[in-house]
């Protein structure tokens, strides 16, 4: 099936700064993606670029098929939402939803249909009348997916459409966009710093850092099998531990970190078995095992407790073993303060090895 | 432990509790309210002084009790100041600079503030290359001394044909008003959410589709700003229109002058202060029924630039 919307060699600098580097991305028809990074990696200039309120430096953008390169934002055929939601103060909310349409020349019967459709999908219906300031951010926010929505396209982009608002009604709306998505079934682009959105919302996540795409998968891959040692530590929260160490060749392979050293028995190396050197070891707070689930792991060690942080649904707890601060994740009503001796331990096969020097997967 | 515990049981009942009490006549009240009074009464005081003389007769003017009211109540000197001073040849009052003033005012404020404010649009919104360095010129221009353009553009209006005429006065207006405001507009719209006018070209408005619909109805304040700087500067100003103007197209600020400072006949003092305060009426009028908008505006074009 032909793409719903791909970038071949995209580049875009200003000046000598170069924002995105030769980007390829194809994302499929009815597609979720989320482009998801830090600040400043280029996730949201790649969608402005998509959106055509950039001018690019190079390459192509495809939309629907159709080469849109040098079109304007209106003809591409995209919808957009915004962080600050962008609603025109001055008109109310059908003037907003209608704005487009009326630019686009449309009769008015097919305007107060399209206008009415979309508040009813989005259950705006008695906002038509007010002014955004009238609204409240949720409301808002929904006006503004409504004027993407009113466009009757097949592409709509998000910037970052739910950071403005307070973490309850963002779960919500979050639900929400998931539902709309799986009613329309167009083409979504999502940008975010929030790596919750993008493992919940996403079908596949790209994963960003200084312009280019560094990981481009399912939010399980990108979990479980990150490709570098970056992605590894941005997404999940508390971040996976790392331990600085070398492999250590010999008929079975061994890590070695300081006074600890085990054998990586059961860990799937991508790409064969590598050559012996500098490695990071990394496992994440829910694959460290504590107490009796700590006495049949393979690798055992005693920790101290220092930190320990209730957040009802599961405590982590900061512990101290073998000259390692490591994060583990342990059950809401575990009985555990700080101070306390516990036993830990853990399973090479749930681990991540990264190149010391390259930072990518083993 | 007994006796502390009384202690601040007593001190909880009888020390202070609820709403501080605010004296009205608390030294600090009476420095701040003194002090703005004072400086009211030193700048209200001239105006006084004016609007008495002016409703006096010559005889009780010349007892010289300038602070003294009025015994005789008259409106003579205001009807003279506007219809029957002389200037020059014509005695026709202010009313003839009246009317050239507002002939001036009038064009001159509604252009440039047209051109100002798309300048600014494009300068905030439409960046194009170049566009950095247009402003920067545009601003230093308002940094150039007015006396050293004064000759050239005589010589400019000259060789266009209006020199003299109302028309070169309004043009010299326009460009004078056009750096100041073009910063005006320009830190205005920067201010505006670059958002919304992303989203309106994603809804397909053009470069005046957006400027019409979209950023002019959201910026009336500093609109109401820039009529009122323009206003107030095109109406008082003297330099450009004593130089670019003849006897028969002065602006009332330079007949004003000219009957205020005539060498010729008695010195009526009652006529000069009524002319003098029909002159100031316009921008006074202007500044009491704006005064808030204006302040709403100046802040608002302040906060970003």
């Amino acid at each position: 099936m032909e793409p719903s919307i791909s970038i071949k060699n995209l580049a875009l600098s200003f000046g000598n700064l170069k924002v995105l580097k030769d980007l390829n991305l194809e994302v499929g028809q009815g597609e979720f993606l989320v482009l998801l990074g830090s600040s400043g990696c280029g996730k949201s200039t790649l969608l402005n670029c998509i959106a055509g309120l950039l001018d690019i430096t190079d390459g192509q953008i495809f939309i629907g098929g159709r080469n849109v390169t040098w079109e304007e934002p209106s003809q591409r055929g995209i919808g957009m939402v915004f962080q600050s939601y962008a609603l025109y103060p001055q008109m109310t909310v059908a003037g907003n939803l209608s704005f487009g349409l009326k630019n686009a020349g449309l009769p008015k019967a097919e305007i107060e249909d399209r206008v009415n459709r979309a508040a009813k999908i989005l259950q705006i219906e008695p906002l038509l009348k007010r002014k955004p300031a009238a609204l409240s951010g949720g409301q808002r926010q929904r006006a503004a997916i409504g004027r993407a929505l009113v466009r009757d396209v097949n592409v709509f982009l998000f910037d970052e459409p739910l950071s403005n608002l307070d973490a309850k009604l963002r779960a919500d709306l979050r639900v929400e966009i998931k539902q709309l998505h799986q009613q329309l079934q167009n083409t979504m682009i999502y940008v975010t710093h929030d790596q919750i959105e993008a493992m919940t919302l996403a079908d596949r996540i790209a994963i960003m850092r200084g312009g280019q795409i560094l990981q481009l998968d399912t939010p399980h891959e990108i979990y479980n099998k990150p490709t570098s040692k970056y992605v590894a530590d941005f997404i999940g929260s508390p971040t996976m531990n790392f331990f600085d160490g070398a492999i250590e060749g010999g008929d079975q392979l061994r890590f070695t970190t300081g006074d600890l050293s085990f054998t990586l028995e059961g860990y799937e190396f991508d790409a064969g078995t590598p050559a012996p050197g500098t490695a990071w070891f990394g496992i994440r707070p829910e694959h460290m095992l504590s107490g009796a689930d700590a006495e049949n792991a393979p690798i055992r060690m005693n920790g101290q407790v220092n930190l320990v942080e209730p957040l009802g649904s599961d405590t982590l707890a900061r512990v101290t073993a073998e000259g390692h601060a490591l994060w583990i994740r342990l059950d809401g009503q575990a009985a555990i303060a700080s101070g306390d001796s516990i036993a830990i331990g853990f399973d090479p096969a749930r681990a991540n090895l990264f190149d010391k020097t390259t930072e990518n997967r083993l | 432990m007994a006796d502390s515990q009384v202690l601040t049981d007593t001190a909880a009942v009888t020390g202070p509790f609820g709403r501080r009490p605010k004296p009205i006549f608390s030294r600090r009240n009476i420095m701040l309210y003194g002090t703005l009074i004072v400086i009211a009464v030193y700048y209200l005081l001239p105006l006084y002084v004016m609007v008495v003389t002016s409703l006096k007769g010559m005889p009780e003017i010349r007892l010289g009790n300038i602070f003294a009211p009025p015994v005789e109540i008259t409106f003579e000197p205001w009807v003279k100041a506007w219809s029957e001073a002389c200037t020059g040849l014509n005695c026709d009052g202010l009313s003839r600079g009246f009317w050239n003033s507002v002939r001036i005012t009038v064009p001159s404020v509604i252009i440039s503030i047209a051109i100002a404010s798309v300048n600014g649009y494009a300068l905030a919104n439409w960046r194009f290359r170049g566009s950095e360095v247009f402003f920067t010129i545009l601003i230093f221009g308002s940094f150039i001394p007015y006396q050293v353009m004064i000759y050239p553009i005589v010589i400019v209006l000259r060789e266009i044909g209006v020199y003299g005429s109302l028309t070169g006065l309004v043009i010299v207006h326009t460009i004078f008003g056009m750096p100041i405001l073009t910063l005006l507009f320009r830190n205005y719209f920067v201010s505006v959410p670059e958002e919304l006018f992303k989203a309106a070209r994603v809804d397909g408005a053009g470069f005046w589709g957006i400027y019409f619909q979209i950023m002019l109805p959201m910026s009336l304040p500093i609109f109401v700003v820039a009529i009122i700087l323009q206003i107030t500067g095109i109406w008082n100003d003297f330099l450009f229109g004593v130089v670019y103007t003849k006897p028969d197209t002065y602006p009332m600020t330079v007949q004003l002058n000219n009957i205020v400072n005539s060498v010729q006949g008695v010195k009526e003092y009652n006529v000069n202060m009524a002319a003098t305060i029909i002159t100031g009426l316009v921008p006074l009028t202007v500044y009491f029924l704006s005064g808030k908008l204006f302040v709403r505006g100046i802040a608002a074009g302040a906060v970003k630039g």
